[in-house]
């Protein structure tokens, strides 16, 4: 299990240095410079701006500094448009924001899919199994941004229940429209990995031993059928977070809330490089860990894994 | 998510033929080809029976044969193209579905004018367009880089093969949506064919690794079989036996994934577009026009609606129609 985890370890950090160098580099090979606006800038000015961000070093020296930096100190310097803010203080301020959302929606995709997954493979074939899966099909197919402002057209603009955005701390009515919106998709892939994995498991002899030695259907779909059959969701995890991602960056966008998505996008479009940079690390990182966390996870539930 | 109420009879019925021309044939260069047409022939026969991926069907080719034509016909008949704002201050506002500028009813404009009074039905339909094009696009992209990653390593096998999936490993792992972000925005293009572009590559450098595992898992379990051997012996060159033995055999998962990316790749571009990275103006595609419906939402929201709903429906049939296409190819994998 140690070599296991050793091993991934191995391979995790160097990866998340790989991701900060792609974006260094297409940084650096983008046209244009971050101080390149409309107006023309004087040669005295461009030098001076050159000579503080160190842009007039060699490629390697600054290449060089920016990664010891971050690896040193896990500093990732000043913002440039936000001023006076350093980009940990930016990262630490917003993170806990999408953390929040992105929690909720996944627990509630897990309670709600989960439930609805299972119900639909007990009863395959049934109206209940083509209803839910129709609905999981909708989940998937309908984009979160034409989902978040249609709820919020039904239930801020139309029934007044919901406030339509903004950001109010942690449990505040404000967080239900984008949790809703975020989990819809995870929801339906969720629901739909669970009725694969169910239907697969209740045909399994040792459930058909379960039966046979007269355990309640209620035993027998907690106790045994369940265990087995969410083998699928739990390696959906991984990919799953990579998604939960995306999809904040898009719902922190229509609710207007001050996460880490949305700064991020606000980074790309003004190119503040070190926000650029450190939120990119940021991600990765959380990311990778949480990788790592789920396959050593599914290595310690399945011995078969280790050995591969 | 078929209808049908008892798959496995007719399998019964007709796998029993199909094997014995598979026997017969295993040895004959054609052989492949003969047992294809059948199993073709008999995928198509279960397709037509699963009601909802012939649903999806119709849906996907009524829409495309609508994106293509459907500009061009509005304009044949109410002389408007999708950009044309009206001259007239009292028309460059936004009316309802069905209503002309006295607030009657009026064919005109049946999904409404945006807020500089051009027709939505016209806009959606030459975003449709975009949308299309660039998901079966960037697939057939992500086809060609993921069959032919995948052929080679799982034909290669050894050390090659753990080193290429090792490296689609890392690309997973990746927070590749976040970089393909900083990418757009970093090389954003002054013309929107230069944004389009860029859109391709990168869309279609990070679509491919699905595709490449798939192909690879078909070829592992097909490079030792006899119809190779006898490639082998009879002198047949590995490139040659890559591409003209295996990776014909292994269409069939191949056409369902394809069928499934699709819709994934559109999503991707919409996502992209809305956030403002994607397509940009004049050219527009469903995400840029919800980007644009989202922000009139309290007082115009059939901005929104009607291109969201179009492309929910698109998706929604594709994703059936893939559905469809895995149980009428591969009945094994139906549960799933």
């Amino acid at each position: 299990m140690l070599r296991f985890i050793v091993r991934r370890l191995l391979i995790t950090i160097p990866t998340i240095l790989v991701v900060i160098s792609i974006t260094w580099v297409l940084i650096k090979l983008a046209p244009g410079n971050f101080y390149s606006g409309e107006k023309k800038l004087s040669p005295a000015v461009e030098k001076n701006i050159r000579e503080k961000y160190g842009l007039d070093k060699p490629w390697y020296q600054q290449y060089g500094k920016t990664m010891w930096t971050i690896i040193r100190h896990l500093d990732f310097g000043t913002s440039l448009k936000y001023e006076g803010q350093s980009v940990n203080t930016i990262i630490r301020r917003s993170f806990p924001v999408s953390a929040a959302v992105g929690l909720m929606a996944y627990l509630l995709a897990l309670v709600v899919g989960v439930t609805a997954g299972s119900i639909a493979a007990l009863k395959q074939n049934s109206k209940w199994d083509y209803g839910s899966m129709a609905l999981a099909m909708l989940g998937i197919s309908i984009p979160n941004f034409v989902l978040g402002p249609i709820l919020v057209l039904i239930f801020s603009l139309g029934l007044y229940w919901l406030p339509p955005a903004r950001w109010e701390g942690f449990p505040s009515r404000n967080m239900i429209l984008p949790v809703l919106t975020l989990s819809a998709l995870y929801m339906a892939y969720i629901a739909r990995l669970t009725r694969a994995g169910m239907l697969e498991v209740l045909r399994s002899d040792y459930i058909r031993t379960a039966r046979a030695k007269g355990l309640s259907e209620r035993d027998v779909v907690l106790k045994h059928a369940l265990r087995g059959g969410l083998m699928p969701v739990v390696s959906y995890t991984g990919p799953s977070l990579a998604f939960l991602l995306t999809g904040t960056v898009v719902v922190e966008r229509i609710f207007a809330l001050p996460g880490l998505g949305n700064y991020f996008i606000q980074a790309s479009f003004n190119r503040d490089e070190p926000l650029i940079i450190g939120i990119v690390a940021f991600i990765a990182i959380i990311l990778l860990t949480m990788n790592l966390l789920v396959d050593i996870a599914y290595a310690y539930l399945d011995p078969r894994v280790r050995y591969q | 998510m078929s209808t049908e109420k008892n798959p496995q009879h007719d399998e019964l019925i007709h796998i029993g033929p199909e094997m014995a021309v598979a026997e017969a044939d295993v040895h004959a260069d054609e052989g492949a080809f003969l047992r294809g047409t059948s199993l073709w022939r008999d995928a198509w026969r279960r397709l037509l029976k699963n009601k909802l991926a012939v649903f999806g069907l119709v849906v996907v080719i009524v829409v495309t044969i609508a994106s293509i034509a459907g500009p061009a016909l509005i304009q044949q008949t109410f002389g408007f193209t999708p950009d044309y704002i009206p001259n007239n201050d009292k028309l460059t506002r936004s009316f309802p579905p069905f209503t002309g500028p006295d607030g009657k009813f009026s064919w005109l404009h049946p999904m409404g004018t945006d807020n500089a009074g051009r027709d939505v039905m016209a806009r959606v339909l030459q975003g449709g367009q975009i949308s299309l094009f660039v998901g079966i696009l960037s697939t057939v992209i992500s086809l060609l880089i993921g069959v032919s990653y995948g052929a080679i390593a799982g034909y290669a096998g050894g050390r090659v093969d753990n080193l290429m999936m090792r490296i689609v490993d890392v690309f997973y792992s990746l927070p590749y949506i976040i970089i393909v972000i900083v990418l757009l925005s970093l090389f954003r293009s002054q013309t929107p064919r230069g944004q389009l572009t860029l859109l391709f590559i990168a869309i279609g450098s990070v679509s491919w690794l699905t595709m490449a595992r798939i192909v690879r898992g078909q070829i592992l379990s097909l490079k030792n079989q006899e119809f190779v051997l006898a490639a082998r012996a009879t002198g047949v060159s590995g490139s040659r036996i890559v591409f003209r033995h295996l990776v014909p055999n292994t269409l069939g998962p191949v056409i369902v994934y394809a069928t499934l990316t699709v819709p994934q790749i559109m999503l991707l571009e919409a996502f992209l577009s809305f956030l403002g990275f994607g397509v940009q103006a004049p050219l527009s595609s469903w995400g840029s026009l919800a980007a644009d419906g989202v922000t009139n939402i309290a007082v115009f929201p059939w901005q929104l609606i009607f291109p969201g709903v179009t492309m929910a429906l698109t998706l929604f049939s594709l994703n059936f129609l893939g559905d469809g296409l895995r149980d009428a190819l591969d009945p094994q994998m139906r549960t799933v």
